[in-house]
């Protein structure tokens, strides 16, 4: 499957044109719960037009996880604020961002839909938790002030029963005293207190989708795992589609049904955890998989980062994006990794990436040099 | 809440405890190191050196400056009484001094201009809040539009043109060119349009001034809110745009705009000098000049310690509606 | 970022001028506005119509409200301390004196006339016992009578100068030179008229018995400072603020600094009152902080006149010249600008340095910086007011300084110089008001023109506030080293004793109030003041006159820069308008009336 030529020209959603059994559906139009096709979002600048979504394609169903894996600037969280139409919603002045492709929640292109529409969607189907708590709740409004709204948004209730609402949603995320706690204001609480805060009000509404950004950079270790226990048992109470979007595998590994790699705002390789996890296919995934922090090693041994710093969005470096990066860059014949851009190819069920390494080389080099380092 | 109050209120106070001290030195003790005696000013051209020393005692100016600035201090609660030559003058408390110039107390002479200054303070400050701030608001969300950039010309050009030339165009188109109003001021007791009609040219002109300096800050800060985590998730809510803009934007993007004000509204009581001379409104700017040409010490003094009280109040109403807005400030 | 700010400059640029167009045009349309909205009813009398002439007398009415408007407040309305010459004027409003300046144009308003006395003094041979009869009639605002004890209550308020400063005290000085009496509120006599000069034998008749004559007497009386003050309604200090009416109208209100209402006094009647006409039914004075504002509202017709009478401010004497000269006049005021030189200061003891500065000096420049020949004045040439009797007015000219001399005479400066030791000139410093934008312009012109006869002059602009205490400190004067002192001087009453006495004799050379900057001690000036004083005949008074002006101008101790005239606004509602040497060139505002 190294063949380039193979899917040559068909930049079009490669996922959903080779189809796959259990992600997505066959093309035809959003049968997936979530359906997101050749997602570009750019945005012009002075300096030139920075594509940090650049023809991503994914599908998701209730109840799954996927989660969205890359450095920072990789173009997840424009992702995910693509799905939640937050970037038209807000643009002022004259540099909007250009968003094309198709987003179908539940039967509805969301791009093509009526702002409004859309807006009402927000916060009720599909909901958002932020990277930091801190910045992303309102300084100047308690918690339960904020969840209320939240939920009378979409629900036409009065306050009392909403804040009732908001005392069971911090209940249930683990809050004590919530009775107490839902008129303190975000700076009262802990930052995992915080994080519980801003869950509790994304599933106010019982979203089908929720998007998870980061949701545990900014807390402490031993909190991280509380939040991400929280996010898995919460998921299978409401039976919510998630996407976590993190730039640690880690966070991933135990929560995520999928993984999805994004590199330079391109997806460079997608499959189930555990194929992405065991059987890798990307020399970035192995980067990635390399400075994933492990329990049971030492500190100065388990973070081996990728060497090198992120592409410009702007002027993507010609070829495989990677390549200036990418120890065995120079495998491939002909400069080829240089010249021409790979596409995702199928390399195991399910399972895609986008390398012009053959899979057998592929296979040699993760298994005899990097595997047995991790 | 409580606490936070009465601690500021402390601080309040002991400002002005400072501020009168301060003052004291700076109208009593500079004269004295200058050699310039004040007592020399209130007798007439041929100067009789007896009636100078009469005026020197009448005054208190012989006391050393800390019995003045006691005598002041107890004059304010107490009352006080002023001797001097063949005569007696008492001062009833609140006593903020005695004008041997106009022969009157000054504490109700303040309170007699005060008001004047109050209305023009706050009436031109409600028109350039509106004005300010919906010019900000408009020109942040229409950044880099026609619209941004001309009203931000108009807010270059009122920030930097000073009030007695727009005064002085605004009173030549107004008062004298079109006759639409007497431009003259009237007490509000007399009558309201009278009233309206003589301070509504000095509020427009004192508006397009500070509205050009809000719309500015309301421009900047709102783009800075615009920016923020919490904007995002009050959208991600599914909240309708224009509650984004009006109900969490908005609140965030007056705090700073808030404490101008404060401290604007202040500055203005203390400082309306140059309005109230162009629009001639007998408010406490003009007690202050005509006290200035006149070396009437005691109502300068007077006038600064009122202005000053009008400042800090004006700080701590904005403290507190700031702590009302911010929880955060409370626990500070 | 350049294109921007080039950009931004232009529309600034663009807008100024737009404004600067809408300026001019409101300027226009808010004269013919006026204009219009006067000339329905009345017509301008024409320029200088009320100049030492009475201007539209058939025309006035009985009736109205006499609006004046001010950029400054009396000093004191109490009429035992004021001493602004505008006081002195409405002051004739709400109070009478025993004589009073004769109510007439021009020179003939200097004169004295009876008021409350029902003629002249009965003057003693020697010159020291004056005797007058009150008229029948005359009461006060509560329609009791004044009495001769009012009156002499009245002028013993001038002995309480360390209750009531500010006022002039030459009655003082004359009536007790020794400083025997010590004022009616420390008076011992049950009815505080202890003063012994003064006797009141009735209630009709009072005699004053002055230990040294002084032929100048009667002017002091006439000053409002000789005013009846009733015993029972004096309130001290605070008399200023609601002074007890004896004349035609009385205090209705008053707010220091905002505005001061006359009514009516119905006690008052006209048989009782040679002097006042009484014409309005309510004069008002409205205060305003802003000179240029105050003339815009005069010329908008909103108020008939300046009750300061200084003239208006540059800007609004511009409009009004080009728009409305026939509303304006534009008498001598009485004043004399000068620069004066201390003694105290090297080199100015010697007479001829002194001279240099004078030969050395464009006068024309100096009197372009005062304003030019109508704003500022005609060239002064010697030192004594033309209104005031002996006075020769530009005739009297040692130093051609209106003549040949008219640009400077480098030559003669020179030669001077060289007589006083100083071939190549020398330095030394003016002394200017820095609240008189008007004299710092002619410091600058006297110092750019003495830079060329090689005299160096720094110029120290000095708190204008702090006069008394900075220039009326000879020490000081002469630590600071100021050869040059720029000044002004106007007659208190139109004499030459109550012009020159303070500045010229010796004994006003005071430690702090000093006016006499020059510090002339002259034998033969002191002299001539002692002669004119004792001197009763008005002819004989005014050779004296003469004579001290032509001392002290040989003497080189003043450089005068103009006779100072000023253009003052008059409305042409307003009749009966006339300017008065009594009161400097001030129109005389208590025969003011309002057109039918």
């Amino acid at each position: 499957m190294t063949d380039i030529s193979k899917n040559a020209g068909s930049t079009n959603a490669p996922g959903t044109a080779v189809g796959e059994p259990v992600l997505g559906r066959p093309a035809g139009g959003g049968e997936a719960f979530l359906d997101v096709r050749d997602l570009k979002v750019h945005f012009p600048t002075d300096d030139g037009l920075v594509k940090s979504v650049d023809g991503l394609s994914f599908q998701l169903e209730r109840g799954k996880t996927l989660g969205i894996v890359g450095e920072s600037g990789s173009g997840k969280s424009v992702t995910s604020l693509g799905i939640m139409g937050l970037h038209t919603a807000g643009q002022y002045g004259k540099r909007k961002a250009r968003i094309s492709g198709e987003i179908w929640l539940n039967g509805t292109e969301l791009l093509s839909a009526d702002p409004d529409h859309v807006r009402k969607l927000r916060g009720r189907d599909m909901a958002m938790i932020f990277q930091d708590p801190l910045s992303a709740l309102h300084p100047y409004y308690t918690i339960g002030q904020q969840i209320v709204e939240a939920y009378r948004i979409h629900h036409d209730v009065d306050k009392k029963t909403a804040k009732r609402r908001a005392v069971e949603m911090l209940d249930r995320v683990g809050i004590p005293q919530p009775d107490k706690r839902v008129d303190s204001y975000p700076h009262e609480f802990s930052g995992g207190m915080r994080q519980r805060a801003m869950i509790a009000m994304s599933l106010v509404n019982n979203p089908e989708l929720l998007i998870a950004d980061e949701p545990t950079t900014a807390l402490d270790v031993t909190v991280q795992a509380q939040i991400l226990d929280l996010i898995r048992d919460l998921q299978k109470e409401f039976g919510s589609a998630v996407i976590v979007i993190t730039h640690d595998l880690g966070v991933v590994a135990e929560l995520a049904d999928d993984i999805l790699v994004m590199y330079g705002g391109r997806c460079v390789e997608r499959g189930p955890a555990e194929k992405v996890f065991y059987e890798p296919r990307h020399p970035y995934t192995w980067g990635l998989l390399g400075s994933m922090p492990r329990l049971d090693r030492e500190q100065q041994e388990r973070l081996v980062p990728v060497k090198g710093s992120p592409p410009s969005l702007i002027n993507l470096p010609s070829g495989c994006a990677f390549n200036p990066r990418c120890p065995y860059a120079d495998i491939p014949k002909d400069d080829v990794t240089r010249t021409v851009r790979p596409e995702l190819t199928e390399v195991g069920s399910r399972h895609w990436a986008a390398c012009h390494m053959s899979q057998e080389q592929r296979e040699r080099i993760w298994t005899e040099e990097i595997a047995p380092k991790l | 809440m409580l606490a936070y109050l009465i601690r500021r209120l402390i601080a309040a106070a002991v400002m002005l405890v400072v501020i009168i001290v301060v003052v004291f030195g700076i109208f009593f003790l500079i004269p004295k190191w200058a050699g310039i005696d004040p007592a020399a000013n209130f007798v007439g051209k041929q100067a009789d050196p007896a009636a100078i020393e009469a005026v020197r005692q009448k005054l208190g100016l012989a006391e050393p400056i800390h019995s003045q600035v006691w005598e002041f201090f107890k004059g304010i609660f107490a009352g006080r009484t002023y001797v001097g030559g063949g005569d007696v003058t008492n001062c009833a408390a609140p006593c903020f001094g005695y004008s041997f110039r106009t022969e009157q107390e000054i504490f109700p002479v303040l309170m007699d201009r005060f008001p004047v200054t109050l209305a023009l303070a706050l009436g031109a400050a409600l028109l350039w809040l509106l004005l300010g701030v919906s010019a900000g608001v408009l020109s942040a969300l229409k950044r880099g539009s026609i619209w941004d950039r001309g009203a931000m010309v108009i807010a270059l050009g009122g920030v930097s043109l000073p009030i007695y030339f727009t005064g002085m165009v605004a009173a030549a188109i107004f008062i004298y060119g079109l006759g639409w109003i007497d431009g003259q001021f009237v007490p509000l007791e007399e009558s309201f349009t009278g009233w309206l009609g003589g301070l509504i040219l000095p509020w427009i002109t004192l508006a397009f001034l500070y509205a050009a300096m809000y719309a500015r800050i309301t421009r900047a800060t709102m783009l800075e809110v615009l920016g923020e985590d919490y904007i995002r998730t009050a959208r991600a809510k599914g909240l309708a745009e224009k509650t984004v803009i009006g109900k969490h934007a908005m609140r965030s993007a007056m705090t700073p705009v808030l404490t101008m004000l404060g401290m604007d509204i202040g500055a203005l009581i203390g400082g309306a000098i140059l309005t109230e001379t162009t629009f001639n409104l007998p408010g406490l700017g003009q007690a202050v000049l005509q006290a200035i040409r006149t070396q009437d010490l005691p109502v300068i003094l007077g006038v600064v310690l009122i202005t000053s009280i009008a400042v800090i109040v004006a700080n701590l109403v904005v403290d507190v509606l700031y702590s009302a807005i911010d929880p955060r400030v409370r626990l500070a | 970022m350049t294109t921007h700010t080039t950009g931004r400059r232009k529309r600034a640029l663009a807008a100024a001028a737009v404004v600067a167009a809408l300026l001019s045009t409101a300027a226009c349309g808010g004269g013919s506005d006026s204009t219009d909205k006067a000339g329905g009813t009345a017509k301008a009398a024409g320029f200088d119509a009320a100049n030492n002439k009475v201007a539209q007398a058939e025309l006035v009415a009985k009736g109205g409200e006499l609006k004046f408007a001010g950029a400054q407040d009396a000093d004191s309305w109490d009429t035992t301390r004021g001493y602004y010459g505008f006081m002195w004027n409405f002051a004739r409003y709400y109070s009478r004196t025993l004589v009073t300046n004769t109510p007439a144009p021009g020179a003939e308003g200097a004169g004295i006339t009876p008021d409350l006395a029902t003629a002249a003094a009965e003057i003693s041979d020697d010159g020291k016992t004056y005797k007058y009869t009150l008229r029948d009639g005359v009461t006060w605002e509560d329609g009791k009578p004044i009495t001769s004890k009012d009156i002499k209550y009245g002028i013993e308020r001038i002995w309480a100068q360390d209750v009531l400063s500010g006022g002039p005290v030459y009655l003082k000085d004359v009536l007790d030179p020794k400083g025997e009496y010590e004022g009616p509120y420390k008076d011992k006599d049950p009815e505080k008229l202890g003063l012994k000069a003064i006797e009141t034998p009735d209630d009709k008749t009072i005699i004053f018995k002055l230990p040294e004559a002084n032929s100048d007497f009667e002017e002091m009386l006439a000053m409002v400072s000789a005013s009846p003050v009733r015993a029972d309604k004096d309130t001290k200090a605070q008399y200023q603020l609601h002074p007890f009416s004896s004349g035609p109208y009385k205090f209705e209100s008053y707010e220091p600094g905002k505005k001061l209402v006359l009514v009516r006094n119905d006690k008052w009647s006209q048989e009782s009152d040679p002097v006042r006409k009484a014409y309005p039914d309510k004069v008002s004075v409205t205060f305003f902080s802003d000179a240029n504002d105050m003339d815009q509202r005069l010329i908008n017709g909103d108020y008939h006149l300046d009750v300061n009478q200084t003239g208006m401010s540059p800007q609004g004497r511009q409009t009004a010249l080009q728009e409305h000269k026939g509303n304006l006049d534009n008498p001598v005021s009485g004043y004399i600008r000068y620069a004066v030189f201390p003694q105290s200061v090297a080199p100015f003891d010697d007479e001829h340095c002194r001279k240099a500065v004078i030969y050395g000096a464009d006068h024309e420049s100096l009197q372009t910086a005062r304003g030019g020949p109508i704003a500022g004045g005609d060239i002064g040439t010697n030192m004594l007011p033309p209104s005031v009797p002996g006075a020769e007015g530009q005739k009297y000219d040692p130093f051609e300084l209106a003549g040949a001399n008219k640009k400077g005479n480098a030559e003669k400066a020179k030669e001077e110089l060289e007589a006083c030791g100083k071939p190549d000139g020398f330095k030394t410093r003016i002394a200017v008001r820095n609240n008189k934008p008007v004299e710092v312009a002619t410091a600058e012109s006297l110092q750019a023109s003495l830079k060329k006869v090689g005299i160096e002059a720094e110029i120290d602009q000095y708190d204008g506030s702090q006069t008394s205490s900075i220039i009326g400190s000879p020490e000081n004067v002469k630590k600071k080293g100021y050869g040059i002192i720029i000044m002004g001087w106007g007659p208190d009453f139109p004499s030459v004793q109550g012009y020159g006495l303070p500045l010229w004799h010796s004994d006003y050379i005071l430690e702090s109030g000093n006016n006499n900057y020059a510090l002339i001690e002259d034998k033969e000036v002191d002299g001539l003041f002692d002669d004119y004083v004792k001197e009763l005949d008005d002819a004989k008074k005014a050779e004296i006159s003469t004579q001290i002006n032509h001392k002290v101008m040989e003497g080189g101790y003043y450089l005068p820069f103009v006779f100072e005239k000023f253009i003052n606004w008059r409305s042409p509602e307003l009749a009966n308008v006339y300017t008065s040497d009594g009161y400097s060139g001030m129109y005389d505002f208590v025969n003011l009336g309002l057109k039918k």
